[in-house]
């Protein structure tokens, strides 16, 4: 029964990851940009919901409804003043430029909010369980993993069945053709990471509700992001969702034998995807 | 005029590739570009489509200098590209490789999905695969259609002929008439000279960057456009 419990913990923790994942997996994907900031960016978001929550005493679920917006828009303008200058045949710059903004966006955290760590109060939900079966399982931990999934069929619903999703994916494939098209790639650019950003903002929610946070725990977020993407295999948003689950069963199994194994486990199962599937799991035909 | 290239020149980084070029394409004409490989035929087509920028000067759309204008927005003003090597878009099926060409203009003409599908009828049977699941005459077909979704008033076709059979390249030709009766003006670009003598209303041999002829297929002896072709005297 425990073991049950323990896996079953380990699934909605994947929802998490995958969340993580979710909004890096759509930036590589559609302009081959590795973000080096993205865990940065979800500290950065779980700061601005803290803020609105603690300024205007909103709930934390109205409070990601005001945080949203505001970074789409700074996603969209980090895009297009500056990642856009520095996007070309060369992967070198783009990688240089993200991971000086994490380190930059580290020391403005630092600067603004000190290191003590927070988290987003959410006094409604956060003992809250119910009864599945034998088990019992976390209200939130299951609105994260249902969060993950909604989020995916919105992305994929967004990409597959949009004008907008098909010029992603035309930019995705062919920038220079699609400015043939008609299309600004730099402008499909900005867009995408704008959407990335407000899939960061949900995934920091549930950071920020689900555990204290401070200024430096980007960089570890960055490495289960990238876990779960690459486990699940690039190109694929379902694929990253199971790549999560995957990382977060192997962290609540490793976490179950011995406590000091949970971040260890994670890895060495990531290690040994690789190992047997190089391309991840799902890897897109065409990449 | 629709179309009107001054003096243009234009290139890639350590390498120009057109000498101060000048053509002209009237509303409805169907004006062909011939020359050797690597006469500046398809630098001259990405300059005119915006891929490379040059002056703003150098090339005038109805009067209007566009030289300047990045791609998306000279396709915006009326100007579609059938690229060199059709450049269909892997992740879209026939359909949607057809439904991005007019997703950022959809012109006034007669141009839509089903039209396309009239004009090309394997299309629709082959609408839902993908683009580079089809045969290298029906791409070229998907690559059309997909620049006549805009509803242009002028057409560059680049190389529309390179690597297919003689049948196929007929039956593509054979679009060209129904295309032009929309009232569309059309630039091809061809190495096979009497492909191009036959479609179009006027000629320019390009050689090294520069024009070396031009005027109607009629008035051009088959040694004047040997010398301009090959810049030999035979």
């Amino acid at each position: 029964m425990i073991w049950l419990d323990t896996i079953a913990q380990g699934i909605l923790l994947g929802g998490l990851y995958a969340l993580f994942a979710t909004g890096l997996s759509l930036v590589f994907g559609i302009m081959r940009l590795v973000n080096l900031a993205h865990g940065d960016l979800i500290v950065l978001a779980a700061y601005l919901i803290l803020l609105v929550v603690t300024l205007l005493g909103l709930s934390p679920w109205l409070a990601v409804l005001v945080a949203a917006p505001v970074m789409f828009g700074l996603g969209w303008m980090l895009q297009r003043w500056v990642l856009n200058r520095v996007l070309g045949p060369d992967i070198l710059p783009p990688l240089l430029v993200t991971f000086g903004l994490s380190i930059a966006l580290q020391n403005a955290l630092l600067e603004g909010f000190s290191a003590d760590s927070r988290r987003i109060p959410n006094p409604a939900l956060e003992g809250a369980s119910v009864a599945v079966g034998p088990l019992n399982l976390g209200v939130m931990p299951l609105l994260t993993f249902g969060s993950a999934v909604a989020v995916i069929l919105v992305l994929n619903r967004i990409i597959y069945a949009t004008p907008l999703g098909r010029a992603f994916r035309a930019t995705s494939d062919d920038p220079v053709t699609a400015g043939l098209m008609g299309i600004d790639p730099r402008r499909i650019f900005a867009l995408a990471t704008g959407l990335a950003m407000v899939v960061v903002t949900i995934a920091a929610l549930y950071l920020g509700t689900r555990a204290n946070f401070d200024p430096a725990i980007g960089p570890a977020r960055l490495i289960y992001a990238f876990q779960a993407v690459i486990i699940g295999g690039l190109g694929s948003l379902w694929g990253t969702l199971i790549g999560g689950v995957i990382l977060g069963v192997a962290q609540t199994t490793g976490a179950a034998l011995n406590p000091e194994w949970q971040i260890l486990a994670g890895h060495i199962a990531f290690l040994a995807v690789l190992l047997i599937r190089p391309r991840g799991l799902f890897p897109r035909a065409n990449d | 005029m629709l179309l009107q290239t001054c003096g243009l020149h234009a290139g890639y980084d350590r390498f120009k590739a057109l000498f101060g070029v000048d053509i002209a394409v009237e509303p409805g004409e169907c004006v062909a570009i011939i020359g050797a490989n690597g006469a500046g035929k398809s630098t001259l087509m990405r300059a005119i489509s915006g891929v490379l920028r040059s002056a703003p000067d150098m090339v005038l759309h109805r009067g209007v200098p566009i030289g300047h204008l990045p791609a998306p927005q000279v396709m915006q003003r009326g100007i579609a590209m059938v690229p060199e090597g059709r450049r269909l878009f892997p992740s879209l099926s026939v359909e949607e490789n057809l439904l991005i060409g007019a997703q950022m203009r959809r012109g006034t003409g007669p141009w839509a999905l089903e039209s396309v599908y009239e004009l090309f009828p394997i299309l629709r049977e082959r609408r839902a695969s993908p683009g580079t699941a089809l045969s290298g005459g029906q791409q070229q077909m998907v690559a059309i259609g997909r620049a006549l979704m805009s509803n242009p008033d002028l057409l560059l076709c680049d190389e529309i002929s390179l690597g297919l059979a003689p049948v196929v390249i007929r039956d593509i030709y054979a679009a060209l008439p129904r295309i032009r009766a929309t009232g569309a003006a059309v630039v091809v670009v061809e190495q096979d000279i009497t492909q191009a003598l036959t479609v179009a209303d006027r000629v320019y041999c390009l050689m090294e960057g520069r024009v070396t002829l031009t005027g109607r297929p009629g008035d051009l002896s088959r040694a004047a456009i040997h010398d301009a072709y090959f810049g030999g005297h035979a």
